[in-house]
Protein backbone atom coordinates (compact mmCIF):
# COMPACT_ATOMS: atom_id res chain seq x y z
CA UNK A 1 0.00 0.00 0.00
CA UNK A 2 1.05 3.44 -0.87
CA UNK A 3 2.22 5.46 2.04
CA UNK A 4 1.25 9.23 0.83
CA UNK A 5 -2.13 10.02 0.08
CA UNK A 6 -4.29 8.54 -2.62
CA UNK A 7 -7.12 10.69 -4.37
CA UNK A 8 -10.04 9.92 -6.46
CA UNK A 9 -10.21 10.63 -10.01
CA UNK A 10 -12.49 12.95 -9.26
CA UNK A 11 -9.69 14.80 -6.77
CA UNK A 12 -6.95 15.15 -9.08
CA UNK A 13 -9.17 16.48 -12.07
CA UNK A 14 -10.69 18.99 -10.21
CA UNK A 15 -6.96 19.74 -9.24
CA UNK A 16 -5.78 19.88 -12.93
CA UNK A 17 -8.63 22.30 -13.64
CA UNK A 18 -7.90 24.75 -10.88
CA UNK A 19 -4.35 24.82 -12.01
CA UNK A 20 -5.90 25.95 -15.81
CA UNK A 21 -8.10 28.34 -14.34
CA UNK A 22 -4.58 29.57 -12.41
CA UNK A 23 -3.36 30.27 -15.83
CA UNK A 24 -3.50 33.62 -17.44
CA UNK A 25 -2.68 32.28 -21.03
CA UNK A 26 -5.04 29.75 -20.96
CA UNK A 27 -7.86 31.93 -19.47
CA UNK A 28 -7.69 34.33 -22.51
CA UNK A 29 -6.76 33.14 -25.12
CA UNK A 30 -6.55 33.63 -29.13
CA UNK A 31 -5.80 30.53 -31.52
CA UNK A 32 -5.52 30.23 -35.49
CA UNK A 33 -6.40 26.66 -36.57
CA UNK A 34 -9.18 24.82 -39.14
CA UNK A 35 -12.21 23.70 -38.13
CA UNK A 36 -13.34 20.16 -38.53
CA UNK A 37 -15.92 17.51 -36.88
CA UNK A 38 -18.44 20.56 -36.52
CA UNK A 39 -21.91 19.54 -35.01
CA UNK A 40 -24.35 21.65 -33.16
CA UNK A 41 -26.69 19.27 -31.14
CA UNK A 42 -30.09 19.79 -30.34
CA UNK A 43 -29.52 22.18 -27.32
CA UNK A 44 -27.87 24.25 -29.48
CA UNK A 45 -23.95 23.74 -28.29
CA UNK A 46 -21.53 23.63 -31.05
CA UNK A 47 -19.08 20.97 -30.54
CA UNK A 48 -16.04 21.06 -33.38
CA UNK A 49 -11.77 19.88 -33.61
CA UNK A 50 -9.72 22.57 -33.79
CA UNK A 51 -6.54 21.87 -35.67
CA UNK A 52 -3.57 22.34 -37.46
CA UNK A 53 -0.37 20.29 -38.90
CA UNK A 54 0.34 18.93 -35.29
CA UNK A 55 -2.19 19.46 -33.17
CA UNK A 56 -5.63 19.06 -32.52
CA UNK A 57 -8.14 20.40 -29.62
CA UNK A 58 -11.51 20.22 -28.74
CA UNK A 59 -13.78 23.39 -28.64
CA UNK A 60 -17.39 23.72 -27.48
CA UNK A 61 -19.36 26.52 -28.58
CA UNK A 62 -22.14 27.20 -25.67
CA UNK A 63 -25.66 28.15 -27.39
CA UNK A 64 -25.98 31.51 -25.69
CA UNK A 65 -22.47 32.39 -27.98
CA UNK A 66 -23.52 30.57 -30.97
CA UNK A 67 -26.63 32.58 -31.13
CA UNK A 68 -24.04 35.55 -31.74
CA UNK A 69 -21.35 34.52 -34.10
CA UNK A 70 -21.31 33.37 -37.51
CA UNK A 71 -20.72 29.55 -37.28
CA UNK A 72 -17.76 28.27 -38.86
CA UNK A 73 -18.24 25.15 -41.15
CA UNK A 74 -15.83 22.12 -41.90
CA UNK A 75 -12.43 23.36 -43.01
CA UNK A 76 -13.02 26.98 -42.58
CA UNK A 77 -9.25 28.28 -41.06
CA UNK A 78 -10.58 30.41 -38.05
CA UNK A 79 -9.12 32.67 -35.36
CA UNK A 80 -10.91 32.10 -32.22
CA UNK A 81 -11.28 33.34 -29.00
CA UNK A 82 -11.83 31.89 -24.99
CA UNK A 83 -10.47 29.73 -22.22
CA UNK A 84 -9.27 26.32 -22.01
CA UNK A 85 -10.86 24.15 -18.79
CA UNK A 86 -11.34 20.48 -18.36
CA UNK A 87 -14.13 18.73 -18.92
CA UNK A 88 -14.21 16.48 -16.30
CA UNK A 89 -16.61 13.44 -17.22
CA UNK A 90 -14.60 13.13 -20.50
CA UNK A 91 -11.39 13.50 -18.61
CA UNK A 92 -10.32 15.92 -21.70
CA UNK A 93 -9.31 19.34 -21.93
CA UNK A 94 -11.21 21.83 -24.16
CA UNK A 95 -11.63 25.17 -25.79
CA UNK A 96 -14.62 27.24 -24.81
CA UNK A 97 -14.96 29.58 -27.61
CA UNK A 98 -16.83 33.08 -27.13
CA UNK A 99 -15.66 34.81 -30.25
CA UNK A 100 -14.61 33.48 -33.50
CA UNK A 101 -13.38 35.76 -36.79
CA UNK A 102 -14.43 33.64 -40.23
CA UNK A 103 -12.70 31.88 -42.37
CA UNK A 104 -10.75 35.18 -44.38
CA UNK A 105 -9.52 36.12 -41.53
CA UNK A 106 -7.82 33.07 -40.46
CA UNK A 107 -6.18 33.11 -44.31
CA UNK A 108 -5.17 36.99 -43.20
CA UNK A 109 -4.34 36.03 -39.68
CA UNK A 110 -1.69 33.24 -41.60
CA UNK A 111 -0.10 35.82 -43.95
CA UNK A 112 0.10 38.49 -41.04
CA UNK A 113 2.37 35.59 -39.21
CA UNK A 114 4.16 35.07 -42.02
CA UNK A 115 4.70 38.52 -43.29
CA UNK A 116 5.69 39.54 -39.63
CA UNK A 117 8.10 36.57 -39.14
CA UNK A 118 9.91 37.66 -42.32
CA UNK A 119 10.27 41.18 -41.52
CA UNK A 120 11.60 40.86 -37.90
CA UNK A 121 13.80 38.04 -39.61
CA UNK A 122 15.11 41.23 -41.81
CA UNK A 123 15.60 43.01 -38.49
CA UNK A 124 12.88 45.90 -39.60
CA UNK A 125 11.29 45.32 -35.63
CA UNK A 126 14.66 46.18 -34.23
CA UNK A 127 14.91 48.86 -31.79
CA UNK A 128 18.13 49.64 -32.97
CA UNK A 129 16.51 51.12 -35.93
CA UNK A 130 13.57 53.07 -33.66
CA UNK A 131 14.67 56.65 -34.30
CA UNK A 132 13.57 59.36 -31.93
CA UNK A 133 10.83 62.15 -32.21
CA UNK A 134 11.49 65.09 -31.51
CA UNK A 135 10.58 66.61 -28.27
CA UNK A 136 9.48 69.93 -29.65
CA UNK A 137 7.90 69.90 -33.45
CA UNK A 138 7.96 72.39 -35.16
CA UNK A 139 6.35 70.34 -38.21
CA UNK A 140 4.30 67.41 -38.55
CA UNK A 141 2.83 65.54 -41.32
CA UNK A 142 -0.31 62.89 -41.29
CA UNK A 143 -1.39 60.33 -43.05
CA UNK A 144 -5.15 59.30 -42.59
CA UNK A 145 -8.44 59.39 -44.22
CA UNK A 146 -9.47 63.15 -44.56
CA UNK A 147 -13.12 62.58 -43.44
CA UNK A 148 -12.47 60.02 -40.29
CA UNK A 149 -12.80 60.83 -36.65
CA UNK A 150 -9.28 59.89 -36.71
CA UNK A 151 -8.45 63.13 -38.07
CA UNK A 152 -10.93 65.27 -35.80
CA UNK A 153 -9.02 63.68 -32.63
CA UNK A 154 -5.58 64.19 -33.95
CA UNK A 155 -6.16 67.93 -34.96
CA UNK A 156 -8.16 68.39 -31.87
CA UNK A 157 -5.17 66.71 -29.62
CA UNK A 158 -2.88 68.83 -31.40
CA UNK A 159 -4.74 72.32 -31.01
CA UNK A 160 -5.25 71.64 -27.30
CA UNK A 161 -1.79 70.38 -26.71
CA UNK A 162 0.75 72.01 -28.59
CA UNK A 163 -1.46 74.87 -31.38
CA UNK A 164 1.90 76.16 -32.64
CA UNK A 165 2.96 72.94 -34.78
CA UNK A 166 2.82 73.15 -37.92
CA UNK A 167 0.51 70.18 -39.59
CA UNK A 168 0.25 68.66 -43.36
CA UNK A 169 -2.17 66.33 -44.20
CA UNK A 170 -1.16 63.92 -46.78
CA UNK A 171 -4.72 62.35 -47.35
CA UNK A 172 -5.46 58.46 -48.35
CA UNK A 173 -7.63 56.08 -47.99
CA UNK A 174 -6.60 53.40 -45.14
CA UNK A 175 -9.23 50.84 -46.01
CA UNK A 176 -9.79 48.59 -49.14
CA UNK A 177 -7.60 47.63 -51.97
CA UNK A 178 -6.68 51.49 -52.63
CA UNK A 179 -5.64 52.09 -49.47
CA UNK A 180 -1.73 49.81 -49.10
CA UNK A 181 -0.62 51.72 -52.24
CA UNK A 182 -2.58 55.32 -51.26
CA UNK A 183 -0.58 54.86 -47.42
CA UNK A 184 2.97 54.45 -49.50
CA UNK A 185 2.12 57.43 -51.91
CA UNK A 186 1.34 59.63 -48.76
CA UNK A 187 4.58 58.65 -46.42
CA UNK A 188 6.51 59.26 -50.08
CA UNK A 189 4.79 62.61 -50.37
CA UNK A 190 5.47 64.16 -46.89
CA UNK A 191 8.96 62.86 -47.39
CA UNK A 192 9.40 64.49 -50.36
CA UNK A 193 7.63 68.02 -48.91
CA UNK A 194 10.01 67.64 -46.17
CA UNK A 195 13.33 67.42 -48.23
CA UNK A 196 12.39 70.23 -50.94
CA UNK A 197 10.37 72.04 -49.45
CA UNK A 198 10.12 72.53 -45.22
CA UNK A 199 11.40 69.88 -43.04
CA UNK A 200 9.01 67.59 -41.18
CA UNK A 201 9.80 66.37 -37.65
CA UNK A 202 7.85 63.20 -37.48
CA UNK A 203 4.83 61.80 -39.59
CA UNK A 204 1.53 60.26 -37.74
CA UNK A 205 -0.12 57.24 -39.47
CA UNK A 206 -3.37 56.58 -38.05
CA UNK A 207 -6.51 55.11 -38.88
CA UNK A 208 -9.60 54.63 -36.13
CA UNK A 209 -11.53 51.16 -34.69
CA UNK A 210 -12.72 48.72 -36.70
CA UNK A 211 -12.32 45.27 -37.39
CA UNK A 212 -9.83 43.03 -38.92
CA UNK A 213 -10.68 43.28 -42.20
CA UNK A 214 -10.83 47.07 -42.01
CA UNK A 215 -7.00 47.54 -40.30
CA UNK A 216 -5.76 44.98 -42.87
CA UNK A 217 -4.13 47.85 -44.86
CA UNK A 218 -1.73 47.95 -41.86
CA UNK A 219 -0.78 44.88 -42.11
CA UNK A 220 0.41 45.10 -45.87
CA UNK A 221 4.20 44.66 -46.92
CA UNK A 222 4.00 48.01 -49.03
CA UNK A 223 2.88 49.92 -46.01
CA UNK A 224 5.95 48.30 -44.03
CA UNK A 225 8.51 48.78 -46.87
CA UNK A 226 7.01 52.36 -46.91
CA UNK A 227 7.58 53.26 -43.17
CA UNK A 228 11.16 51.62 -43.53
CA UNK A 229 11.75 54.01 -46.12
CA UNK A 230 10.87 57.13 -44.64
CA UNK A 231 13.72 59.63 -43.87
CA UNK A 232 11.14 61.06 -41.30
CA UNK A 233 10.33 59.26 -38.08
CA UNK A 234 6.84 57.55 -38.16
CA UNK A 235 4.81 57.10 -35.47
CA UNK A 236 1.72 54.63 -36.01
CA UNK A 237 -1.61 55.15 -34.33
CA UNK A 238 -3.67 52.09 -35.45
CA UNK A 239 -6.92 51.36 -34.28
CA UNK A 240 -7.63 50.49 -30.43
CA UNK A 241 -5.09 49.32 -27.34
CA UNK A 242 -5.08 45.97 -28.38
CA UNK A 243 -4.28 46.06 -32.39
CA UNK A 244 -1.42 45.43 -33.08
CA UNK A 245 -0.41 45.81 -36.87
CA UNK A 246 2.55 45.36 -38.99
CA UNK A 247 2.84 48.91 -39.55
CA UNK A 248 2.98 49.44 -35.56
CA UNK A 249 6.01 47.31 -35.40
CA UNK A 250 8.19 48.68 -38.04
CA UNK A 251 7.10 52.63 -36.73
CA UNK A 252 9.99 54.17 -34.60
CA UNK A 253 6.90 54.61 -32.31
CA UNK A 254 4.04 52.94 -31.81
CA UNK A 255 0.78 54.23 -29.69
CA UNK A 256 -2.44 52.40 -28.83
CA UNK A 257 -4.90 54.81 -30.67
CA UNK A 258 -4.93 58.13 -33.48
CA UNK A 259 -5.07 60.48 -30.44
CA UNK A 260 -2.36 58.49 -28.24
CA UNK A 261 0.31 59.45 -31.47
CA UNK A 262 -0.99 63.28 -31.46
CA UNK A 263 -0.23 62.89 -27.62
CA UNK A 264 3.20 61.01 -28.26
CA UNK A 265 4.11 63.44 -31.31
CA UNK A 266 4.01 66.68 -29.64
CA UNK A 267 4.63 68.45 -26.12
CA UNK A 268 2.02 69.07 -23.71
CA UNK A 269 1.66 73.26 -23.89
CA UNK A 270 1.34 73.81 -20.49
CA UNK A 271 4.22 71.36 -19.24
CA UNK A 272 6.14 73.81 -22.11
CA UNK A 273 4.70 77.15 -20.39
CA UNK A 274 5.88 75.85 -16.90
CA UNK A 275 9.22 75.03 -18.04
CA UNK A 276 9.68 78.68 -19.51
CA UNK A 277 8.92 80.50 -16.70
CA UNK A 278 10.99 77.91 -15.04
CA UNK A 279 13.72 79.59 -17.09
CA UNK A 280 13.10 82.78 -16.84
CA UNK A 281 12.69 82.15 -12.86
CA UNK A 282 16.79 81.57 -13.12
CA UNK A 283 17.59 84.13 -15.15
CA UNK A 284 16.20 86.28 -12.55
CA UNK A 285 17.93 85.15 -10.10
CA UNK A 286 21.39 85.35 -11.60
CA UNK A 287 20.21 89.05 -12.26
CA UNK A 288 19.14 89.85 -8.56
CA UNK A 289 22.42 88.21 -7.26
CA UNK A 290 24.85 89.87 -9.71
CA UNK A 291 23.25 93.38 -9.08
CA UNK A 292 23.37 92.60 -5.22
CA UNK A 293 27.04 92.13 -6.04
CA UNK A 294 27.53 95.54 -8.15
CA UNK A 295 25.66 97.44 -5.05
CA UNK A 296 28.46 95.80 -2.85
CA UNK A 297 31.25 96.37 -5.38
CA UNK A 298 29.33 100.04 -5.59
CA UNK A 299 29.23 100.63 -1.53
CA UNK A 300 32.85 99.60 -1.29
CA UNK A 301 33.87 102.21 -3.65
CA UNK A 302 32.08 104.54 -2.24
CA UNK A 303 33.24 103.74 1.01
CA UNK A 304 36.65 105.03 -0.11
CA UNK A 305 35.63 108.01 -2.13
CA UNK A 306 34.71 109.06 1.28
CA UNK A 307 37.60 109.88 2.50
CA UNK A 308 38.42 112.57 -0.17
CA UNK A 309 35.34 113.64 -0.65
CA UNK A 310 33.43 116.56 1.45
CA UNK A 311 30.98 114.31 4.46
CA UNK A 312 27.30 116.05 3.62
CA UNK A 313 27.66 114.70 0.07
CA UNK A 314 28.72 111.60 1.01
CA UNK A 315 26.45 110.46 3.67
CA UNK A 316 24.15 111.41 0.39
CA UNK A 317 25.42 109.22 -1.63
CA UNK A 318 25.56 106.22 0.87
CA UNK A 319 21.86 107.06 1.49
CA UNK A 320 21.24 106.34 -1.98
CA UNK A 321 23.27 103.29 -2.65
CA UNK A 322 21.93 101.78 0.83
CA UNK A 323 18.72 102.49 -1.05
CA UNK A 324 19.64 101.18 -4.15
CA UNK A 325 20.83 97.57 -2.43
CA UNK A 326 17.13 97.55 -1.06
CA UNK A 327 15.64 97.53 -4.73
CA UNK A 328 18.44 95.24 -5.95
CA UNK A 329 17.90 93.09 -3.43
CA UNK A 330 13.82 93.20 -4.43
CA UNK A 331 14.88 93.32 -8.41
CA UNK A 332 11.98 91.51 -9.89
CA UNK A 333 11.68 91.26 -13.61
CA UNK A 334 9.91 94.54 -14.77
CA UNK A 335 12.12 96.80 -12.50
CA UNK A 336 15.41 95.47 -13.84
CA UNK A 337 16.19 97.76 -16.15
CA UNK A 338 15.49 100.61 -14.16
CA UNK A 339 17.87 99.66 -11.52
CA UNK A 340 20.32 99.21 -14.36
CA UNK A 341 19.53 102.55 -15.30
CA UNK A 342 20.02 103.91 -11.43
CA UNK A 343 23.22 102.09 -11.11
CA UNK A 344 24.52 103.91 -13.99
CA UNK A 345 23.54 107.10 -12.85
CA UNK A 346 25.14 106.30 -9.48
CA UNK A 347 28.51 105.49 -11.47
CA UNK A 348 28.39 108.89 -13.39
CA UNK A 349 28.18 110.43 -9.61
CA UNK A 350 30.64 109.14 -8.62
CA UNK A 351 32.79 109.79 -11.12
CA UNK A 352 32.03 113.36 -10.96
CA UNK A 353 33.82 113.29 -7.21
CA UNK A 354 37.10 113.15 -9.35
CA UNK A 355 39.21 116.51 -8.37
CA UNK A 356 39.03 117.41 -12.15
CA UNK A 357 35.51 117.80 -11.93
CA UNK A 358 35.51 119.77 -8.76
CA UNK A 359 37.48 121.92 -10.19
CA UNK A 360 35.50 122.52 -13.16
CA UNK A 361 32.79 123.77 -10.65
CA UNK A 362 34.61 126.52 -9.19
CA UNK A 363 36.80 124.74 -6.77
CA UNK A 364 40.48 125.35 -6.41
CA UNK A 365 43.65 123.72 -5.44
CA UNK A 366 46.08 125.77 -3.63
CA UNK A 367 49.98 124.89 -3.32
CA UNK A 368 53.16 126.76 -1.73
CA UNK A 369 56.67 127.93 -3.24
CA UNK A 370 57.64 124.31 -2.69
CA UNK A 371 54.81 122.66 -4.18
CA UNK A 372 53.52 121.26 -1.45
CA UNK A 373 49.38 121.41 -1.71
CA UNK A 374 48.15 123.97 1.18
CA UNK A 375 45.64 122.16 3.32
CA UNK A 376 45.61 124.04 6.69
CA UNK A 377 46.13 127.64 7.11
CA UNK A 378 49.09 126.85 8.76
CA UNK A 379 50.99 126.74 5.88
CA UNK A 380 49.06 130.36 4.59
CA UNK A 381 51.22 132.83 6.64
CA UNK A 382 50.50 136.26 5.85
CA UNK A 383 52.84 137.54 3.00
CA UNK A 384 53.15 134.22 1.68
CA UNK A 385 53.22 133.34 -2.28
CA UNK A 386 50.87 130.79 -3.11
CA UNK A 387 50.08 129.16 -6.70
CA UNK A 388 46.26 128.75 -7.15
CA UNK A 389 45.21 125.90 -9.29
CA UNK A 390 41.60 126.00 -11.12
CA UNK A 391 39.84 124.31 -13.96
CA UNK A 392 41.49 125.94 -17.06
CA UNK A 393 45.02 126.93 -15.50
CA UNK A 394 46.61 128.30 -12.41
CA UNK A 395 47.81 132.45 -11.39
CA UNK A 396 49.83 133.18 -8.17
CA UNK A 397 48.36 134.64 -4.92
CA UNK A 398 50.02 136.20 -1.81
CA UNK A 399 47.90 135.30 1.50
CA UNK A 400 46.79 138.62 3.33
CA UNK A 401 45.72 137.12 6.32
CA UNK A 402 44.63 134.10 7.98
CA UNK A 403 42.28 132.50 10.15
CA UNK A 404 41.79 128.91 11.70
CA UNK A 405 38.17 127.88 12.12
CA UNK A 406 38.19 126.63 15.73
CA UNK A 407 36.05 123.50 14.91
CA UNK A 408 38.74 121.92 12.70
CA UNK A 409 41.86 120.86 13.86
CA UNK A 410 44.62 119.76 11.29
CA UNK A 411 44.97 116.10 12.85
CA UNK A 412 41.65 114.92 11.01
CA UNK A 413 42.74 115.43 7.84
CA UNK A 414 44.25 112.10 5.67
CA UNK A 415 45.29 112.92 2.77
CA UNK A 416 46.51 116.22 2.54
CA UNK A 417 47.92 116.09 -0.85
CA UNK A 418 43.94 115.70 -2.36
CA UNK A 419 42.38 118.37 0.33
CA UNK A 420 40.67 121.12 -1.64
CA UNK A 421 40.07 124.72 -0.53
CA UNK A 422 37.21 126.61 -1.60
CA UNK A 423 38.12 129.64 -3.25
CA UNK A 424 34.54 131.61 -1.57
CA UNK A 425 34.46 130.62 2.25
CA UNK A 426 36.81 128.66 4.16
CA UNK A 427 34.07 126.37 5.45
CA UNK A 428 31.41 125.79 2.74
CA UNK A 429 30.53 122.35 1.66
CA UNK A 430 28.75 121.17 -1.40
CA UNK B 1 5.64 81.22 -41.27
CA UNK B 2 8.68 79.53 -41.82
CA UNK B 3 10.95 82.94 -41.62
CA UNK B 4 10.10 83.69 -38.17
CA UNK B 5 12.33 81.70 -35.56
CA UNK B 6 10.44 78.22 -34.19
CA UNK B 7 9.60 77.65 -30.89
CA UNK B 8 12.52 75.22 -30.63
CA UNK B 9 15.30 77.75 -31.62
CA UNK B 10 13.90 80.32 -29.36
CA UNK B 11 13.47 77.69 -26.38
CA UNK B 12 16.82 76.41 -26.83
CA UNK B 13 18.56 80.20 -27.15
CA UNK B 14 16.42 80.65 -23.79
CA UNK B 15 18.06 77.27 -22.20
CA UNK B 16 21.46 78.13 -23.42
CA UNK B 17 21.03 82.07 -22.44
CA UNK B 18 20.20 81.00 -18.79
CA UNK B 19 23.21 78.60 -19.01
CA UNK B 20 25.81 81.61 -19.91
CA UNK B 21 23.87 83.82 -17.36
CA UNK B 22 24.75 81.00 -14.66
CA UNK B 23 28.19 80.88 -15.70
CA UNK B 24 28.96 83.92 -14.15
CA UNK B 25 32.03 85.33 -16.32
CA UNK B 26 30.58 88.49 -17.98
CA UNK B 27 30.46 91.69 -17.18
CA UNK B 28 27.47 93.12 -15.32
CA UNK B 29 26.49 95.25 -19.04
CA UNK B 30 26.70 91.73 -20.51
CA UNK B 31 24.70 89.85 -17.85
CA UNK B 32 22.15 92.59 -17.74
CA UNK B 33 21.74 91.93 -21.85
CA UNK B 34 21.46 88.60 -21.75
CA UNK B 35 18.90 88.80 -18.80
CA UNK B 36 16.85 91.41 -21.24
CA UNK B 37 17.52 88.79 -24.06
CA UNK B 38 16.15 86.33 -21.88
CA UNK B 39 12.84 88.27 -20.78
CA UNK B 40 12.13 88.60 -24.57
CA UNK B 41 12.99 84.64 -25.62
CA UNK B 42 10.32 83.97 -22.46
CA UNK B 43 7.88 86.38 -23.52
CA UNK B 44 8.06 85.27 -27.49
CA UNK B 45 7.91 81.61 -26.77
CA UNK B 46 4.73 82.44 -24.58
CA UNK B 47 3.35 84.12 -27.21
CA UNK B 48 3.65 80.69 -30.01
CA UNK B 49 2.14 78.76 -26.88
CA UNK B 50 -0.77 81.08 -26.67
CA UNK B 51 -1.37 81.12 -30.57
CA UNK B 52 -4.88 79.62 -30.63
CA UNK B 53 -4.96 78.16 -34.26
CA UNK B 54 -3.72 74.90 -35.60
CA UNK B 55 -2.21 75.78 -38.88
CA UNK B 56 -3.56 72.81 -40.93
CA UNK B 57 -2.24 72.09 -44.86
CA UNK B 58 -2.96 69.46 -47.05
CA UNK B 59 -0.56 68.39 -49.28
CA UNK B 60 -0.84 67.00 -53.16
CA UNK B 61 1.14 66.12 -55.99
CA UNK B 62 0.23 67.79 -59.32
CA UNK B 63 -0.08 66.38 -62.53
CA UNK B 64 3.39 67.76 -63.48
CA UNK B 65 4.88 66.19 -60.58
CA UNK B 66 5.50 68.73 -58.34
CA UNK B 67 3.78 69.17 -54.54
CA UNK B 68 1.36 71.56 -53.78
CA UNK B 69 -0.13 72.74 -50.00
CA UNK B 70 -3.19 74.44 -49.58
CA UNK B 71 -5.07 75.08 -46.06
CA UNK B 72 -7.08 72.19 -45.23
CA UNK B 73 -10.31 73.26 -43.52
CA UNK B 74 -11.30 71.28 -40.95
CA UNK B 75 -14.71 69.73 -40.13
CA UNK B 76 -14.38 69.81 -36.73
CA UNK B 77 -13.34 73.70 -35.55
CA UNK B 78 -13.13 72.93 -31.59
Amino acid sequence: MPTTNVYTVSQLTAYIKSLFAGDVLLADVWLSGEVSNFSQASSGHCYFTLKDAGAALKAVIWRTQAGRMALPRNGDAVVVHGYISIYEQGGTYQLYVDHLEGAGVGRLWLEFERLKARLADEGLFDAARKRPIPARPARLGIVTSPTAAALRDILRTLGRRYPLVDVLLAPTAVQGADAPPGIAAALDLLNRWSREQEPLDAIILARGGGSLEELWAFNDERVARAIVASAVPVITGVGHETDFTIADFVADLRAPTPTGAATLAAPDGRELSAAVGGLLGQAERQIAGRLEAERARVENLARRLRRVSPAARLASDRQRVDDLARRAGLARAGRLRHERERLRGQQLRLMALDPRGVLARGYAIVTAADGAVVYSVTQAVPGAALAVRVADGAFGARVTQNEQDPSTTPGTRRRASLRMLPQRTSNTLE
Amino acid sequence: MSESPSFEALYRELEETVRRLEAGDLSLDDSLALYDRATALAEQCNALLDRAELRVRQLSGRPDGGLAAEPFAATDGK
